[in-house]
């Protein structure tokens, strides 16, 4: 028995899908105990509200994979949000150019963070905490609150459905799988987990460390772009403090390193980040069923990110000796 | 000597001639006017002793150092690297003692990194894996496959996996840098076995080893090179060990190290050890008395260093006694009156960012020892010039840091001192100081060890020498004893005795 958790545990991804059945059914018979009902309804929710932060975590865990970090995501999501909604403006006919422009702002922010990491050789905690900074300016100058009008065609993509399941879900799958395909089946992926296993032997193997770093920063501030569009698409407007208030940056990285990826970068995944989103938000559906009050949850979230960390921790710790 | 088919070099292919190759580094000479050639199939030692420069040569052909001096022809062309990633693509594959891969990824993935073949865009996985399958057949390797994490493998699997690299870039020139010194002895074999592949190949094998055995079981020529010069160029066959040793060792005793106790081993027993062992170490009898300096000689991977770790309680010994103590921890080591100055002094021994000040006081602050000594009296003793206690560690020379960290140790007055590598890297003037100031600690009744891979200092500084080999005790030598007779038991073994 021990034996196989022990080999459940031994890889993190299998570890966190694990952890997620469980708490599913743990929280399933909580609900049922409590007098509730734990329905579809309620897993479709789930989808709903973790498909943004899924989105967002997807583009982190390439960034992480190559021995980097973005913290400047949240405020990104805020631009994004306000970039595209200024620019549709409540026209149907805007949405295209919008969704290019917003885009487009969101490569070049990652364009900054991979350059000024590889370039000036400034640390990614720091680089893309200074970018945060500069957004952050921008946002507080410009605006005081919501601005702009998204049209009703594009709050499609927030609230409609195909079938049972949220256009917002199929997004964030297809967002996952596209990502996950770069990195399992083509040579920029291989290179990715080379660079943040080892710069020097990937470097003394030809390959372009640089280029490699900037394209997953690049990469990521996409997601996090694309997380903007979901989120400008929910409210109907843009609005500067949508991506912090949803702690887009912290908890990012939390998901993805709950879902295995090291933080040192060179070893994870994506199916791994898409289980730790899931692991977060059942625990959260959870909670609001159970009406929870929102100080325990966070008790408990943290708890569960660190005990993931420690057990993978140990695992890896005892390979090395 | 059994088997060795000498083969005649004129008549091979020549693929490598590295002719009057020179470097310094920051005005320093490391290499001068050096001269080698590698023929096609022929497996070529280059040894010497430590700082002999071989390293260095080795690191111009890989691209990784310029040559100030001198041309390297391969294949008849002169070539100039720029990068590691051009010598590599000229045919140049080096195998470091630290392997350069990637842990955490597949044998293939480790074998094609940077040159991934790709079909239709997307990465060929199957190509990668059956090309390395193949490699692997060739090798006659079947105990892992190209799918297997390199993390999961062996030593002696890893180095497989460098040589398989090798091989798919089609290297003709191969180095293998004391590719031994991580292997057990049955994987010596196997490793032997793979350079024969290599060889009837036609790749040329560059083998840089202090192992004469090892040289004299594989090597065509051998060529020897003494602080950064060319010394020969000559056939196994027609040298001997002693002839050997001799060009690698033989030179005047020029320093000048402080004159030896008078009657050495006088005073009282300070630490035993009998029969102590760890993972790296076995069966060690070892006595330090009060006032004697003994030198602890040994190759890379003899377990030189493990044994000062083990004494000072940072690896400690799991079996076998030591008296008074056995240290657990570091603590206890500390709290035993033993202190370690480190082989590498800027991450073990120092905080660099820190002032003298606080550096010099970093042992008795850490076991709350009370008597603090002035600190300026103990820099005036470990003669720090100029003696400024508010200097961040970081910008003194070598020297300085170093006896930074004996003052540190100073603090605490330790029964037993434990030096490791104590003038790596320190200026003439500073380690005449270093010298002076262990003889005084030893005459005012410190029990001293020193662990040196330098030999003349290694031997103008010890009362006594012994010879690790292997994680064991190879043998003692008295004061005074020549270079000859320890690397005679360091080195080796049947083929030197």
């Amino acid at each position: 028995m021990t034996g196989r958790v022990v080999a459940l545990v031994a890889n993190p991804t299998r570890a966190v899908y694990a952890a997620l059945l469980a708490t599913l059914a743990i929280g399933w018979a909580l609900v049922a105990f409590d007098g509730g009902t734990f329905t579809l309804n309620d897993l479709v929710g789930i989808q709903q509200r973790s498909a943004a932060l899924g989105i967002v975590a997807v583009g982190q865990t390439l960034a992480i994979l190559a021995g980097s970090l973005d913290l400047s995501v949240a405020y990104l999501i805020s631009l994004v949000s306000l970039v595209a909604a200024e620019t549709m403006a409540g026209q149907s006919s805007n949405i295209l150019t919008a969704v290019v422009v917003a885009l487009g702002v969101s490569a070049l922010v990652g364009l900054v963070n991979g350059v000024v990491i590889t370039k000036l050789k400034v640390h990614a905690f720091i680089a893309t905490l200074g970018v945060a900074l500069v957004i952050r300016g921008v946002l507080d100058h410009l605006y005081d609150g919501p601005a702009g009008r998204v049209p009703v065609d594009f709050q499609q993509l927030g609230y409609s459905r195909i079938g049972p399941v949220p256009v917002a879900a199929i997004l964030w799958a297809a967002v996952a799988v596209g990502v996950w395909f770069l990195l399992r089946r083509t040579r920029f992926g291989n290179r990715v987990y080379a660079v943040g296993g080892d710069v020097e032997v990937a470097r003394l193997s030809g390959v372009r460390t640089d280029r490699v770093v900037i394209a997953a920063h690049v990469l990521c501030s996409l997601c996090a772009g694309v997380a903007g569009l979901l989120l400008a698409s929910r409210l109907g407007a843009g609005a500067p403090t949508v991506g912090t208030d949803g702690g887009y940056d912290l908890e990012s990285i939390a998901a993805v390193v709950l879902g295995g990826t090291a933080l040192a970068g060179g070893r994870g995944g994506v199916a791994g980040t898409v289980g730790g989103v899931l692991l977060l938000a059942v625990l959260d559906s959870v909670f609001n069923q159970l009406e929870v009050n929102s100080f325990f949850k966070d008790v408990v979230r943290g708890v569960v990110i660190v005990v993931a960390v420690a057990v993978y921790a140990r695992r890896t710790g005892r390979r090395a000796s | 000597m059994e088997d060795i088919n000498q083969k005649p070099a004129e008549s091979a292919q020549v693929i490598l001639r590295m002719t009057g190759i020179g470097k310094s580094f920051l005005g320093i000479r490391v290499l001068r006017g050096i001269d080698l050639s590698a023929t096609a199939g022929e497996v070529h030692a280059v040894v010497g002793e430590n700082g002999a420069g071989k390293s260095t040569l080795m690191k111009i052909l890989a691209g990784v150092h310029q040559p100030d001096e001198g041309t390297v022809e391969i294949g008849g062309t002169t070539r100039a690297f720029a990068h590691p990633v051009e010598a590599q693509r000229a045919g140049v594959a080096i195998i470091y003692q630290e392997f350069n891969l990637l842990p955490e990824r597949s044998v293939a993935d480790n074998v094609f990194l940077g040159r991934e073949p790709t079909r239709r865009g997307l990465l060929d996985r199957a190509a990668m894996d059956a090309a390395t399958s193949r490699l692997l057949d060739e090798l006659d390797e079947h105990s892992f496959g190209p799918r297997d994490l390199v993390k999961d493998l062996s030593v002696a699997q890893q180095q497989v996996v460098e040589i398989v690299k090798a091989l798919s870039v089609d290297a003709r020139i191969v180095v293998m840098d004391e590719p031994t010194a991580a292997l057990a002895e049955h994987e010596v074999d196997l490793l032997y076995r793979l350079i024969r592949r290599l060889q009837a190949r036609g790749i040329a094998v560059l083998y840089i080893s202090h192992r004469l055995r090892e040289v004299f079981d594989l090597a065509d020529r051998v060529t020897v090179l003494k602080d950064g010069a060319h010394v020969a160029t000559v056939a196994a066959g027609d040298v001997t060990v002693a002839e050997l040793v001799k060009m690698m060792v033989g030179r005047e005793l020029d320093a000048y190290f402080p004159p030896r106790a008078a009657e050495p081993a006088a005073g009282e027993v300070r630490l035993t050890l009998a029969q102590a062992g760890n993972a790296k170490l076995d069966g060690i009898d070892l006595e330090l008395r009060a006032g004697e300096i003994v030198g602890v000689a040994g190759l890379q991977g003899s377990g030189r260093s493990s044994l000062a770790k083990a004494i000072f309680g940072a690896e400690p010994f799991t079996r076998g006694e030591m008296t008074p103590v056995r240290p657990a921890s570091v603590r206890e080591g500390v709290a035993a009156g033993i202190g370690l100055v480190t082989e590498d002094r800027k991450a073990e021994g120092l905080a660099l960012n820190q002032p003298v000040r606080d550096n010099a006081l970093l042992v008795a602050r850490a076991i709350g020892h009370r008597s603090r000594a002035a600190v300026s009296d103990l820099l005036r003793r470990v003669q720090l010039s100029p003696p400024r206690e508010e200097t961040e560690v970081k910008y003194l020379s070598g020297g300085n840091q170093q006896k930074v960290v004996l003052a540190k140790w100073l603090t605490v007055a330790p029964r037993v001192l434990l030096f490791d590598e104590p003038t790596r890297g320190v200026d003439v003037g500073a380690k005449a100081a270093i010298h002076d100031l262990m003889r005084e600690l030893a005459d005012s009744g410190t029990a001293i060890l020193v662990i040196s891979s330098e030999l003349p200092e290694l031997i103008g500084m010890s009362d006594r020498i012994v010879v690790l080999r292997d994680g064991r005790v190879a043998g003692h030598l008295p004061a005074g004893a020549t270079e000859e007779a320890v690397m005679a038991l360091a080195a080796a073994d049947e083929a030197a005795a």
